[in-house]
């Protein structure tokens, strides 16, 4: 029975937070009780809303996080005040950077105790106030109903991102009159979604008159769903396309015109496009510095169409000759419409296409085997992506595991990426594949993490076990924290100064996996591979963590380094590719 | 860099101060200074922000704070737009000097003693930064023991209200939609 029968019924503020979160459409909330919260967890004991209680809050935050980026709907945490919710300050964050529509509740102490340092006080709305998208103080109770409402519009609206709801255990107490709808009053609030139209037609003029485009695009299209606009685009003008990391399947690799992934560990094609462009079309993207390395040297011949939800992206790291506020789908539609039109010819860019297509043939993605007989890391991403198919979802911690999973695993379609883009927070990959477990049930959900972030948050996979959730965990042991120690490798003379975590000996994963609940596996040589992914791939009714010792040098080519310029990329240690021979 | 002045109207509710503050010392903005109250309608607030920085400086400042949920309007006032500020100083001035400060004082409308000590005089003075400027500079001779300034605040000449106005970003970047 729904609990908003009546129109004005009078409930207790937590009877009004779950009777919210019901009505707003809440499938799901992860979270752990404590003191300031734990009036809301006894309605919630009853309500249709699923809690999964987790092993510690930031698993929470990022299963959330997984669960809103596998779903498209808002992800929810709870927790209670102090520790519980400062534990989601790093979710929060990383949902922040990459604008990932969550709405966390945190219990707070009584509204008198409010600034006396009560026990388990902490100010977590000042704390959060600089990576939230907005968040709410709430002291009475028939406030609550409007401030979730207004939290999960703020959060999926607009550019999505985190709203944090903190309620205090007083008012989680009282009683107060609810009413749903609620009245949401929100007058400084107007995300602009359609583009103006003047914008559109200038930057049309603009794509016609190119001789060198490229489509750089950006999570953005995902969050809008713009794939198929995009398709259109690309394929009616034959433009080149690069995918950022947080892009990844939302354009096709299999796309001839895919150019592949740019940035500080991108494609030679696609790094070399940008930066022999002459005319960018951002699309959802934020002009990131591991995207443009130096900036005063990034695409230094471009002209830019910048489009974004968000104003404040345009302009704000590389100025913008045609700036275009709006949802990606909208403005990617208009261009498309524009561009079919009479009065824009398409532009003619045969030349351009055919060096591109000449540069991703001659630098491909690739990768030497260890000739010692240990495992090669890329291969064996490779063989997951295979095996699996590109219909699963892949979440992937932070570092080299990261990037390789961003190249080799099969990106064909949207929306089946996740990881930690802007933060880059270690330990995402558990609690992230867990909520995109839960929002999709009938898929394959693969965590491809790092044997230093897996002992991040591990715990979570004991919250797997026992809910249900049977997520996959490809542990890629290079017994290191593989990124940092490439860089020592690159920078700092091969001095490996606290980057040997000696996990060949400690934890023992596959041990340590059947612990928590979960089937364990290991391969440890080449032949091994395919058999423990398929074995994997055969367990549907409990998590599975397979542990793939590989070579520890393997290191994540291309490259270029921090804080140098694009032009600089590296293909191999000290191996550049010949620019002197391309003629773009 | 140049000087700009910006009316920010925000929702009067606790912690927008700490929002529109926190943005721009996160963000790295430098402000010269910063005055809020209340307006006509009491459950709106006018901050008003000077600043000294470039126009794209400037344009990014505004869009963040366009962001802000509370934020309901930003305007950038002219130049010509009325500025004032309050100060209050303590200078030096004993029996020798008290004499000279008071005429200083004369010289200058909107200021005037509001407290004399044997040692000293405090002075409250009300105008434009130039001319509070150019008034310390006369006072300083004496010894200023003591400053507060209010932060500046500014208005627009003529019979339109801030609420008549256009917002700042929709000037500047025709695509962009302000907040009504």
């Amino acid at each position: 029975m729904s609990r908003t029968d009546s129109a004005a019924a009078v409930q207790t503020g937590a009877e009004a937070l779950v009777s919210s979160l019901e009505n707003v459409g809440a499938e799901v909330v992860f979270g752990i009780p404590g003191g300031a919260i734990l009036p809301a967890y006894d309605p919630l004991f009853d309500s249709t809303v699923r809690h999964i209680l987790v092993r510690h809050e930031q698993g929470a935050g990022h299963a959330a996080e997984g669960y809103a980026v596998a779903t498209g709907k808002v992800g929810v945490c709870m927790a209670t005040s102090g520790p519980g919710a400062t534990n989601l300050v790093t979710p929060i964050a990383d949902a922040y950077m990459d604008s990932v529509p969550m709405v966390a509740i945190t219990g707070q102490v009584a509204a008198p105790s409010i600034g006396t340092d009560a026990f388990q006080e902490a100010d977590i709305r000042g704390i959060t106030m600089p990576i939230t998208k907005h968040s709410f103080l709430v002291t009475h109770p028939e406030d609550i109903a409007s401030a979730v409402a207004s939290a999960f519009h703020i959060a999926s609206t607009g550019r999505p991102g985190p709203v944090l709801v903190d309620i205090t255990k007083d008012a989680l107490q009282a009683t107060g009159a609810f009413a749903w709808p609620p009245k949401i009053d929100l007058p400084g609030y107007h995300p602009v979604v359609k583009p103006h139209a003047k914008q559109v037609r200038e930057a049309a003029r603009l794509i016609s008159a190119s001789k060198r485009p490229v489509l750089y695009v950006g999570g953005g299209v995902v969050k809008g769903r713009a794939w198929d606009e995009l398709k259109d685009l690309a394929e009616l003008t034959g433009i080149p396309v690069v995918t950022t990391l947080m892009a990844r399947g939302v354009f096709p690799d299999s796309h001839p015109q895919n150019m592949g992934m740019p940035g500080m560990h991108g494609t030679v094609a696609a790094v070399g496009a940008l930066q022999r462009a002459d005319l960018l079309i951002a699309l959802g993207t934020r002009f990131d510095d591991r995207v443009t390395g130096k900036l005063s040297s990034f695409a230094p011949d471009a002209k830019v169409i910048h489009a974004d939800i968000d104003p404040a992206e345009i302009s704000k790291n590389r100025t913008a000759d045609v700036p275009i506020v709006g949802d990606s789908k909208e403005v990617i539609g208009e261009l498309v419409s524009l561009l079919r039109a009479d009065d824009h010819p398409l532009p003619e860019i045969g030349a351009w296409i055919k060096s591109l297509y000449d540069l991703k043939k001659r630098y491909p993605t690739s990768f030497d085997l260890p000739d010692d007989g240990t495992l090669s890391p890329q291969h064996v991403i490779k063989r997951i992506g295979e095996l699996t198919g590109p219909d699963a979802y892949y979440a992937s911690g932070v570092g080299q595991h990261q990037m390789w999973a961003a190249h080799f695993l099969p990106w064909e379609l949207p929306g089946r990426w996740l990881n930690s883009g802007g933060l880059g927070t270690m330990g995402y990959c558990v609690p992230a594949a867990m909520g995109a477990k839960v929002g999709r049930p009938d898929s394959v959900v693969w965590g491809i993490d790092g044997d230093g972030c897996f002992q991040m948050t591990n715990q979570e996979l004991v919250t797997c076990a026992l809910e249900g959730i049977p997520v996959k965990i490809a542990v890629i042991n290079n017994q290191s924290l593989g990124m940092v120690r490439q860089w020592q490798t690159l920078f700092y003379e091969g001095r490996y100064s606290n980057t040997d975590l000696k996990t060949n000996r400690i934890p023992d994963f596959p041990k340590l996996a059947e612990a928590m609940g979960c089937v364990g596996l290991r391969a440890e040589h080449p032949n091994d591979v395919d058999a423990v992914i398929d074995k994997a791939l055969s367990i549907n009714d409990a998590p599975v963590v397979v542990e793939f010792v590989v070579h520890k040098d393997a290191m994540i080519w291309p490259m270029v380094a921090a804080g140098a310029s694009n032009d600089d990329i590296k293909i191999a240690r000290d191996m550049a590719p010949s620019w002197a021979q391309e003629d773009l | 860099m140049s000087a700009h002045t910006l009316s920010v109207l925000v929702q009067n509710v606790p912690g927008v101060l700490a929002r529109v503050s926190g943005l721009v010392s996160r963000r790295g903005f430098n402000i010269e200074s910063l005055a809020v109250g209340p307006t006509e309608s009491p459950e709106i607030s006018r901050i008003t922000l000077s600043v000294d920085v470039d126009d794209l400086v400037l344009e990014q400042m505004t869009k963040q704070l366009n962001k802000l949920i509370e934020v309901l309007k930003i305007v950038e006032l002219e130049t010509s737009a009325v500025h004032r500020e309050l100060i209050l100083i303590k200078v030096g001035a004993d029996i020798d000097h008290r004499g000279r400060v008071l005429e200083i004082l004369q010289l200058f409308m909107g200021a005037k003693a509001v407290d004399i000590s044997p040692e000293t005089i405090t002075i409250e003075a009300v105008g434009s930064p130039e001319k509070l400027a150019a008034l310390m500079q006369l006072l300083e001779p004496f010894g200023i023991r003591e400053l507060v300034q209010s932060g500046v605040v500014a208005m627009g000449r003529g019979p339109r209200s801030i609420t008549d106005r256009g917002g700042r970003s929709a000037e500047r970047h025709k695509s962009i939609r302000l907040v009504p």
